[in-house]
This record gives C-alpha cells, structure tokens and sequence, in this order.
C-alpha cells in the first residue's frame, strides 16, 4: 500500500511541476549550504590537522630584533640580537622538547647543468625533530657536522626531484653560492604548509655552514631565528613566559625596556587559519538552517494550498474506504517526496559547488558520505515535521463536508 | 425470508445552523432485506441524500440505530465505518466523483488500495470490473477522455470492485441524459439480478420503476412505502400494485404527487 501511496506521491508531485519546483527551491539551496559547509569545514579541518601535523605541534619562533625591525637596516647597522648561546640556555628551560638556532634563506642551487632555487635552512639537528621532518633515504648530519661546518646536505623531494631528476642525490655534490655540498639524505615528503607553500622545496645543512659559505653573515654565532617546540600545547604559555623572562635577563633589558626580539607562535597562527574556516562553515551553517526552515515553510505552505484544492478528492479516498491514517499518510509521503527531490537536488548542486570551490580556488574540500546521509535525514524531518500539520487537516476533514466541497 | 442488510430504526439527523438545530431527518423505519431494489424518492431537500449518507457510513445518525448487515454501526469508529465503506458497501454519486488525474483502471482499482491488495490483485480485479462495465478498452485512459454515461459506469465498477453486498447511489442519473440513464439503469438492473443489494436516490418517476420498491421522504420523514412488480428490465413506467404505509407512520404523506 505504502508503494501504491508513494506512486501516487510522485504523480501528484508531477501534476503540477512548476509549484513543485519552486516549493522545492528553499529545501534545494538549504542541503546545498548544508553540503558546502561539511566539505568546505571537513576541508580545512583536515587542511589544518595534515599542515599543523607536518610543520611541527607547539611550535614558536624567536626573530632577532634587528633583523625583523629592519630586513633594511640588517647587515651593517649591527648584528643580530640572538645567539646561540641563547638557544642553549633556552634549551636548559623546563618543558622545553627541542631548540634550533636557524638562518634561512633562498638560494640557488646548481647540479651539473641543471639549478634550482629553493629555501635553503642552516639549522642543528634538533630542527628535524621539531619540525617533525623523517629522512626518506641517507641519514641525518649530526652536532659534529655542525661544530666542524662541513659541507654536507639534506634535501627535500621537490629539490630531489628537480634538481637531480632520475638520479639518486645520495653521495652527489652540489653547488649552493659556489660551495660544493654533498647529499647525505632525502627528506620524507610533507606537501604544502597551511600558508601554501611547499614544504618539500627545502635544502637543510649545519647552521656554521651556512653561515660561514652561504650566507656570509659577519657576526658568527649570532642568529636571526631561533625554532622553540614546547613539549605540550598546555605547556606553550608558560614557556613562552620564560623563554622571554630568560631572554631579557640574558640581553640585559631592564624593567621597560621593549624586548629586542619577536616570539611568533607558529601553531597559533594555523590555528587560527583553522578559525577562519571555522567561522566560514559556521556562517554556512546558519544559511543552510535559514534555507532549510524557509523551504520546510515553503512545502507546508503548498501542502496547505494542495489539502484545500484536493479537499473533494480526498472526500472521494474516504468514501471508498481511506481511513485517517491513510490520507494522514498519503499527504505526508507527498511533502516528504518534495522534500527528497529538493535534498536530492540541493546535495548534487552542494557537491558540484564544492568541487568548484575546490578547482577554481584550490581549498581543501572533504566530500563524505555522511554529508549525504546528513542532507537525507535533513530532508525527511523536514519533510514529516512540516508536512504533519497539512496531513493532519487532510486527514481530519469530514467525509460529507469534504464531498460536497466544490 | 431473507435476511435484512439494513435496518433502520428511529433514525434521524440534525444539522448545526446558524438557526438552531435543523432536523433534516427525523424518525426513520426501514428494513432492506438481501437482493432488494429499492428506489428512495422525494422532493428536493426531503432527506433524500441525509439518508443515503447515513446509510453510506460517511455520516452518523443523530439519534436511533442503524443495522448493517445485523451490526450497529450508529457509534462505530470512523475507522471501523471506513472499513464498512471499503469491504460491505459501494457508493455511487450524481458526479461520479472519479479522481481526474487517476488512468480509469486505477480509479476502479483504488478500493483495492485501502484494502491492502497488491499490485496484481488490484489490476486484474480492476481489469475484470471495467469489462464488466463494458469499458474494458479505456483502462488506460483519464476519466475525462469518455462521456459522463461511461463515467458513471466507471464509479460503478469502482464501487463492485471490493464485491459489497450493497450498492449505494445518489441520484446516479442525475447529471445523464435519459438514454444514457437507461443504460445505466439497465446496468443496475443486471447485478441486481446477480444478487446485489441496490438502494437508489431519484427524483424521476420513470428511473424509480426500474426498482421493485420505491420509498417516499418528504420533509425529512419516510412517508410512503410500496412494492411494484415491475421487472428492472421492461422500462416501462409505474406499475404500483401494492401499497402498504410503513408501520407506525402518519398517513398524512400518503397522498403526495410524485415530484
Ligand atoms: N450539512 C448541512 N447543514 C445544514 N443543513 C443541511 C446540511 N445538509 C443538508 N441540510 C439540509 O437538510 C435538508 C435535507 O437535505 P438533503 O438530505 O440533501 O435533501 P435531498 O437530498 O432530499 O434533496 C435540506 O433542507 C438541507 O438544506
Ligand atoms: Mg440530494
């Protein structure tokens, strides 16, 4: 019997196309926001998890002062305000799991007839661990690489890739600012960073490298960026009080005094990346309710129109023998029905805007089954709830009443 | 002696007006035994159609009792009164009342629907009823592809499609021309040959011949009662040999001009 009602659901949908479909139009553009927003907030949920997990957790930066205040003025007006003695006096602080004294920059790189440019990295071993990179082949340089400024270098897939192309780089020398370094490792690949960039474009050596040949920076041991991974996010206020409290003990600052570096949380700032999206879906979700209680309006609205016009057919049904229920039943599978056409509309116009979105703007999107599952119960307690009271009127009306209706 | 399909007993019926309580019907006696014809007739506004509601379980009596089939059915359910209107009577109206929208097959087959029959069963049961009607060639069609004659044939076929022991109709002519009429009289005539029960409303003295039994409201009461023995096939007009006033009756109405 159910199977006869939704037949004739589906006719009585079909009789009137252009109702339908406009009834239709609130649900359809509700399961659409509803469909983006879960693609679009699983996106850059799983955006932030995959960046947050490949750049490092706990994460802060130390810029030297005179470096960031003036990316001008660097060079001649002084030397950096770091150093790595601060970093392993930091290093002795509580709660702190790993500290890299860092000088980073872009460079060109040369092998045999082929160059490339990357972002080359002088660091200490402890950078690895911090910014959670794994070694794909080779092996890391250890703390005598770094105290005797040998010549050795890590490099990242993309470099791998573009520089040595089928060739394996282990062993190979290459050039950077005319020095020959030698390939000890491959780094595991990471993929983009929160802010886009890929990750894998890196080259990593021993910080007394890359000061001495690549940078040429005069000031030895000073450095421009100091890499702090705090051992837990619970963790990450205090140490940064007391990473700034030992610096400004270190450089001498008195009470007053601004601080000559800057402290950068680094997972603060994908976190709050991840806000951004999160507001975004938020802001999505509230549309897609507004549409969806619009459109649930929409189908009672017509469902009360379709009652009072069908009032002498549905004196007929009870006539020949429909009880309550199954006029109940009937009016009710025809606002569900609508309801499903529109879910099913709004969910494959949802899916084709966030494969748009993903195309055209390249946001990370997360298509999921139980975006659909979502959209269709959605759609079916829309449907009940706000086609109950129309089904109930038809249900209720009075055979005699309902037959002389014209 | 047959046994009774209806009994009415004090049967009466007031409407709610904005005048107060209206008696549309008032102290109904009527017993209709099993294979009955039977023509209720009256002028317009007598009761006619308050009575066949009644009768057609879409409506309860303001007071007294009403025996279907030996069941009291005065203060049933309305779910227990639409299954009553589903499986033990069929009704016909003046407007056929077919679903537009509805092929004729379906219309014929809806009964079937509330029943609970499947897909099948209704299909060949609605086939079987719509040739028996004659219009087995049009089961694809809509109600309003054929004449209103075959329309009626249709809301027919509909109301034999569940086999009730009683066929209910309201002025089944009423919108048909007369030969049209005929043929649907004709129609009546046959299945109550078969055995079925029939209770019709006219207002026309030649459609009530077709019946064995003709009954006559007037303001809401049942004043005449008569057997004729004229056969549902001939046609021909008012043979009335026995004329018997319904027991515990007024005269008064005895003498009324048909209408
Ligand atoms: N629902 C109703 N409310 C009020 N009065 C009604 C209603 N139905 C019928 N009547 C009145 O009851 C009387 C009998 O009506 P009805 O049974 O339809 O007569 P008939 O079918 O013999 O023409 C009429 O006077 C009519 O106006
Ligand atoms: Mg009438």
């Amino acid at each position: 019997m159910l199977k006869a009602m939704f037949g004739e659901a589906w006719l009585a949908m079909g009789a009137n196309r252009l109702r339908s479909a406009l009834t239709m139009l609130g649900m359809v553009i509700g399961v659409a926001a509803v469909v983006i927003m879960l693609a679009i907030g699983q996106g850059a949920q799983y955006a932030v998890q995959q960046s947050i997990s490949t750049m490092g957790s706990n994460l802060f930066i130390l810029l030297s002062g005179s470096f960031t205040t003036a990316g001008v003025r660097s060079g001649s007006s002084g030397a950096p305000t770091l150093n790595v003695s601060d970093a392993e006096a930091i290093s002795e602080l509580e709660g702190i799991a790993n500290v890299a004294p860092t000088h980073q920059g872009t460079r060109q790189l040369v092998y045999g007839a082929q160059n490339w440019s990357a972002m080359v990295v002088g660091t200490t071993p402890p950078y690895l661990d911090a910014r959670a990179w794994t070694i794909a082949s080779g092996a890391a340089f250890a703390d005598s690489d770094v105290r005797s400024a040998t010549r050795v270098a890590l490099i990242g897939k993309t470099v791998a890739e573009n520089l040595f192309g089928d060739d394996d780089p282990l062993g190979k020398t290459m050039r950077i600012q005319q020095n020959p370094f030698t390939v000890v490792g491959v780094l595991g690949a990471k993929g983009q960073s929160f802010d886009g960039r890929d990750q894998d474009d890196t080259v990593i050596i021993p910080l007394s490298t890359a000061q001495r040949k690549v940078f040429g920076t005069p000031f030895l041991g000073s450095v421009r960026m100091i890499m702090v991974q705090a051992e837990s996010g619970e963790a990450m206020p205090q140490t940064e009080k007391s990473v700034v409290a030992l610096l400004r003990q270190r450089h001498r600052l008195r009470e007053g005094m601004p601080n000559d570096f800057f402290l950068r949380n680094l997972s603060a700032v994908a976190e709050s990346e991840a806000e951004t999206t999160r507001t975004m879906s938020i802001l999505l979700g509230a549309i897609a309710s507004i549409s969806l209680i619009v459109g649930g309006i929409g189908i009672m609205n017509i469902m009360l129109v379709s009652v009072t016009e069908r009032t002498r057919e549905i004196g007929i049904r009870m006539a020949i023998g429909a009880r309550q229920k199954d006029i109940l039943t009937q009016f009710l599978l025809e606002a569900v029905v609508l309801s499903f056409a529109g879910c099913l509309l709004g969910l494959l116009i949802g899916l084709g805007v966030a494969l748009g979105i993903n195309f055209f703007t390249g946001m990370v999107i997360v298509i999921s089954g139980s975006a659909g599952l979502i959209a269709f119960a959605v759609a079916a307690a829309v449907g009940i709830f706000f086609g109950w009271y129309p089904a109930r009127k038809a249900a209720q009306l009075d055979p005699i009443e309902a037959l002389r209706y014209q | 002696m047959a046994e009774a399909v209806i009994r009415v007993a004090g049967l009466g019926k007031s409407y709610a007006t904005a005048a107060g309580l209206f008696p549309a019907l008032r102290g109904v006696d009527l017993t209709i035994k099993t294979g009955e014809y039977i023509a209720i007739m009256g002028p317009s506004g007598s009761g006619k159609s308050t009575f066949m509601n009644l009768l057609g379980c879409l409506d309860t009596p303001t007071v007294g009792d009403y025996f279907l089939t030996g069941e009291n059915v005065a203060h049933m359910e309305k779910d227990a009164l639409a299954k009553l209107r589903n499986r033990t009577l069929g009704f016909v109206f003046q407007g056929f009342n077919l679903l537009p929208r509805m092929s004729l097959q379906d219309n014929v087959a809806l009964p079937l629907v509330y029943a609970g029959a499947d897909k099948e069963t209704r299909r060949a049961a609605a086939r079987v009823m719509l040739d028996k009607v004659g219009l087995g060639q049009y089961a694809e069609s809509l109600p309003s592809r054929i004449s209103g004659g075959q329309q009626q044939r249709v809301a027919i076929a509909r109301a034999l499609v569940n086999k009730p022991r009683l066929i209910l109709a309201d002025e089944p002519t009423g919108n048909l021309d007369s030969h049209t009429s005929e043929e649907i009289m004709r129609l009546f005539g046959e299945l109550n040959a078969e055995g079925i029960t029939i209770v019709l409303v006219t207002h026309e003295p030649d459609i009530a011949a077709h019946a064995k039994r003709q009954v006559r409201f007037l303001d809401g009461e049942l004043v005449s009662d008569q057997v004729t023995d004229s056969l549902p096939f001939n046609g021909m007009g008012i043979g009335a040999v026995e004329t018997h006033p319904p027991p515990g009756l007024p005269l008064e109405g005895g003498g009324v001009p048909p209408c």
